[in-house]
């Protein structure tokens, strides 16, 4: 990176996870993560599934805690320990289900005015004026799907597409350090996940977001970002800087996973994944 | 007679519109079937009926009542958010400690309110007139109008809007950083305070609280809101409000008209609780009928 330790966005340190402590179900999710994030790093995520990728998010995301020891920095702050509602200062989030990142009771203007107020106190102001509504105007037009001309209209009658393109929007709106993409093209009809993956990658790059994407699919993960992280039973085994991964294609990358796994590459999932 | 027939049902839409906004509050908008209303209500009624008879100001009771109520509704959320018992256990929990709280209150099972000067009274004074069933009709409309006004303001502000979005998507609001917990108890007062309000009104205008008068009060609540949805299908928060008081006046409307049909008063209950169950219920079975998957029934 040829940066200095001190100035990492994120840092994660000893990352442990264990699930069902104590059962003959105990699993071990995530077995020691450290990792630096740097600002305006692009950090694509790939494994299969079990790899422990959405326990790191969720954990990044304050869900739940790491086990003892483990610790989450952002800017230097240490919030390993903070409710999960406090997070959100720290860490927008889009969800593999569109249904998730956003209300569909409400309006689309009524979403994007939670979604403003991220990590802020809320008051007793109007949470909609016209100053804002032409913010959510402008933040919404560049999508190119209308929703800024539909403000009052009720999220249920969106589409998944146009559901997860504003999710985006609001986990992008009030600039929080880190976004998190948790698969979020996973559930979308191919068409309509690679307009999305453009939007975001639009989104990304305007408005500078450091961000962390979890995908299943190999072509993405090589295609986005400027880093490039491979998971595996709860370790990082693979871990790529700019450099290395231009240069990168699909093969290099399951001879680097055999390399480190000492072990075949068969997860049919990402094979299937590469198009 | 059909005069007689709509006031009555104008007056008693107006005092049990607060407690069926207080449902819609609890059941719609949290998503959180809060069953302490049964309680609060009467708790509302006990506090200001107590007050009224030792004489205080009957504004100050009614203010006192509708306290009562924003604690009752603290506590009942506290069980769910903190000890993180299920709401619906956490209402009926509250629903039947308040039942004894009640009995405390008025040391007894009943106060009559005949004698004392209510805030029916305080209006008639005030404006020199006697206090007749149109009096009590205009101060239910001008407390309706306060509350509706303040209501509608407070459920579009940022805190309000929070409030909203928890019972949509709660993981989405804390993911926002908003605290769904504390969205949780701030509507569960609000609502209980609205009921407790009622209780306070209905005791005042009928002369007397009884420790009972609060039996079927959420299944009541749940018709009217019920009603209201389905005859006007509001949208926005102005609607949906007026939809609530609506709801309360259609539903006392055929009540009154059934009993004065020749309905038995005692089969009321029973006949609120079948159109609850039948509107609840029809849409699934509808759903069966025609074939389709309907999901597994949820109970916790």
């Amino acid at each position: 990176m040829g940066r200095g330790n001190d100035d990492a966005l994120l840092r994660l340190i000893d990352i442990r996870k264990v699930f069902s402590r104590g059962t003959i179900d105990e699993v071990t999710a995530l077995d020691g993560i450290n990792l630096d994030v740097y600002e305006q790093d692009f950090v694509t995520i790939i494994g299969s599934n079990g790899a422990g990728k959405s326990t790191l998010l969720n954990i990044i995301a304050g869900i739940y805690p790491p086990e003892r020891g483990g610790k989450v920095c952002v800017v230097g702050q240490d919030i390993t320990n903070i409710p999960e509602y406090k997070h959100a200062a720290y860490t927008g989030r889009v969800y593999q289900d569109p249904s998730e990142g956003t209300a569909a009771k409400l309006t689309i203007e009524e979403n994007m005015a939670m979604a403003l107020l991220r990590g802020q106190p809320r008051g007793l102001r109007t949470a909609i004026n016209k100053r804002r509504r032409e913010l959510f105007r402008s933040a919404l037009s560049p999508l190119g799907l209308g929703l800024e001309a539909r403000l009052s209209a009720y999220v249920a009658t969106l589409s998944g597409g146009q559901r997860q393109s504003l999710a985006l929007v609001m986990a992008t709106i009030s600039k929080p350090a880190i976004l998190l993409l948790d698969e979020h093209i996973a559930t979308l009809d191919p068409k309509t996940a690679e307009t999305v993956l453009e939007l975001t990658d639009m989104i990304i790059e305007r408005e500078k977001m450091t961000t962390i994407m979890v995908t299943h699919n190999m072509d993405i993960a090589l295609r986005y970002g400027n880093r490039l992280i491979m998971m595996h039973q709860g370790k990082i085994l693979v871990n790529m800087g700019e450099e290395e991964k231009k240069k990168l294609t699909i093969a290099d990358l399951v001879a680097a996973f055999e390399r480190a796994a000492g072990e075949e590459f068969k997860d049919d999932s990402i094979m299937l994944s590469q198009r | 007679m059909i005069e007689s027939i709509v006031l009555s049902s104008v007056s008693e839409g107006l005092l049990f519109g607060f407690v069926t906004i207080g449902v819609y509050i609890t059941f719609r908008v949290l998503a959180f079937p809060d069953l302490t209303v049964d309680g609060s209500f009467v708790t509302g009624g006990s506090v200001a009926a107590v007050m009224i008879a030792a004489g205080h100001n009957p504004f100050v009771a009614t203010l006192a009542a509708l306290n009562a109520g924003l604690i009752a509704g603290i506590i009942t959320a506290t069980l769910n958010t903190a000890f993180r018992i299920n709401a619906l256990l956490s209402g009926i929990l509250m629903m039947v400690g308040l039942y004894s709280v009640n009995l405390r209150i008025m040391h007894g099972a009943n106060i009559p309110l005949i004698r004392s000067i209510t805030i029916f009274d305080s209006v008639a004074h005030f404006l020199s007139i006697r206090r007749s069933s149109i009096l009590i009709i205009y101060t239910l409309v001008v407390l309706a109008a306060i509350f509706f006004l303040i209501l509608n303001w407070f459920l579009r502000t940022e805190v309000g809007l929070a409030l909203r979005a928890s019972g949509d998507n709660e993981q989405m609001v804390r993911g926002l950083g908003s605290d769904t917990n504390k969205n949780v108890v701030l509507g569960c007062a609000i609502s209980n305070g609205l009921v407790a309000l009622a209780g306070s009104l209905v005791a005042q205008s009928q002369g007397f609280c009884d420790v009972n008068m609060g039996i079927g009060m959420i299944v009541m609540g749940l018709a009217a809101v019920i009603i209201g949805e389905g005859i006007l299908h509001p949208r926005g928060i102005a609607k949906i409000l007026f939809a609530c008081f609506a709801g309360t006046f259609l539903y006392r409307l055929f009540i009154t008209i059934a009993l004065r049909l020749g309905l038995a008063p005692g089969d009321l209950k029973l006949i609120t609780a079948t159109l609850v169950v039948i509107v609840l219920g029809v849409p699934y079975v509808r759903k069966r009928l025609r074939g389709e998957w309907v999901p597994p029934a949820a109970r916790m």
